[in-house]
């Protein structure tokens, strides 16, 4: 994180790629506890990814990481389980050992939520292009018109609106 | 979209110069001090025995007092927006405000006895106190809440209950200047008062505001 601050793509990418599994293991469990499938745990993980990218100016150098990061998931979690608590809150805390055992990861390659796709024209095509087919902020620019700081602008504004459609995915039901 | 494309995404977003949490606090809280400050000395006026010595230092101490727990408040508020942090040594102030206000009680005590308290504690401006501080702790909270958004605070009514207690701070600093209730038991009964109801707006409003 330290290196991914003085802008070290290579580092931020490695400490995100390795905060995943984490979220993910703790969504899992959770998940679990209050008798829910393994659907929501991708969308959990990808909110959590948002969220510590987002808020990571909240981390300062002089405190350790486990803490924030721990503390950013939990809060995720929490706020995911009561979101969407409330469509399908069935006390079956009976009948946890009598389900079948959650299989791999059902989702992890699916588009779990097309939530990208609700994203402005622009917006959209920014992102897609720079995550999916992994393409440079440059290249980007030239195709669209733009200049690589504008962006690299609409990228980190097209991330905010992801994930506040997060946040609002399930107010909406 | 799968979980390792929104990492190539957000890696490719490259981090920015962000003023830290605190300089964006207090570039939101001094203009807003400044303006309710500026406002209250046109339209309400210091108090006009101020020259008088013993006005002068109870106006002091009540601005200090004040001063502290808005230092208080704003460290706490802070402390509580960063994701894992525990209060520690962001309670300090606080508890010094807190401290100072049960020192200068026992001093008040011990100076003039416990005869007549009940009156001292009632004061003359209560209704304006109470009144005052409220209305203009608005202006601070509304600037800091504005700037604590920011933040990633894991209780954001927690939070916000600081950031209203800062902004009450400020606003009973200001007051202060007008103030002709000089004891201490006037501070702790009212001036605590209209702190805890902009502390209550300040939770209220951070539990939608703040959420991240």
């Amino acid at each position: 994180m330290r290196a991914a601050r003085a802008g070290d793509e290579a580092a931020y990418r490695r400490f995100l790629a390795e905060a995943a599994p984490l979220a993910r293991a703790a969504a899992r469990a959770a998940l679990a506890r209050a008798g829910r499938g393994n659907a929501e745990v991708e969308d959990i993980v990808q909110e959590t990814l948002l969220a510590i990218h987002l808020k990571r100016d909240t981390w300062s150098e002089d405190r350790p990481i486990g803490p924030w990061l721990n503390a950013i998931a939990r809060y995720k979690l929490i706020d995911a389980l009561r979101r969407r608590g409330a469509r399908d809150a069935v006390p079956i805390d009976d009948l946890i050992d009598a389900l079948p055992a959650p299989q791999g990861e059902p989702h992890a390659d699916a588009d779990v939520r097309r939530l990208v796709d609700r994203l402005p024209e622009r917006s959209r095509r920014i992102v897609l292009a720079m995550s999916i087919e992994g393409r440079a902020a440059a290249e980007v620019g030239r195709e669209l018109e733009m200049s690589e700081g504008a962006v690299r602008v609409a990228l980190h504004r097209a991330l905010k609106q992801l994930a506040e459609l997060y946040r609002k995915a399930d107010d909406a039901h | 979209m799968r979980t390792d494309d929104l990492i190539a995404a957000l890696a490719a977003d490259p981090p920015q110069a962000a003023r830290p949490l605190s300089g964006r606090a207090l570039m939101a809280l001094a203009p807003a001090a400044a303006l309710i400050g500026l406002m209250f000395l046109i339209l309400v006026g210091v108090r006009h025995d101020i020259a008088l010595p013993s006005a002068a230092v109870a106006t002091g101490l009540k601005m200090g007092v004040a001063a502290l727990a808005a230092g208080g408040g704003l460290a706490l508020a802070l402390r509580l927006s960063a994701p894992g942090a525990r209060p520690g040594a962001a309670a300090l102030p606080l508890a010094a405000a807190l401290a100072a206000l049960a020192l200068w009680i026992a001093w008040e005590f011990a100076a003039l006895g416990p005869a007549g308290w009940p009156r001292r504690l009632i004061g003359t401006n209560a209704v304006y106190c109470l009144t005052l501080i409220p209305l203009m702790a608005l202006v601070p909270l509304a600037a800091l809440l504005a700037a604590l958004r920011a933040g990633a605070p894991e209780r954001p009514a927690r939070a916000g209950a600081f950031a209203g207690l800062a902004a009450a701070g400020v606003a009973a600093a200001v007051y202060a200047t007008h103030c002709t209730d000089d004891s201490p038991l006037f501070v702790l009964a009212w001036y605590s008062l209209a702190a805890l109801a902009v502390s209550g707006l300040g939770a209220l409003l951070a539990a939608r505001l703040l959420r991240w």
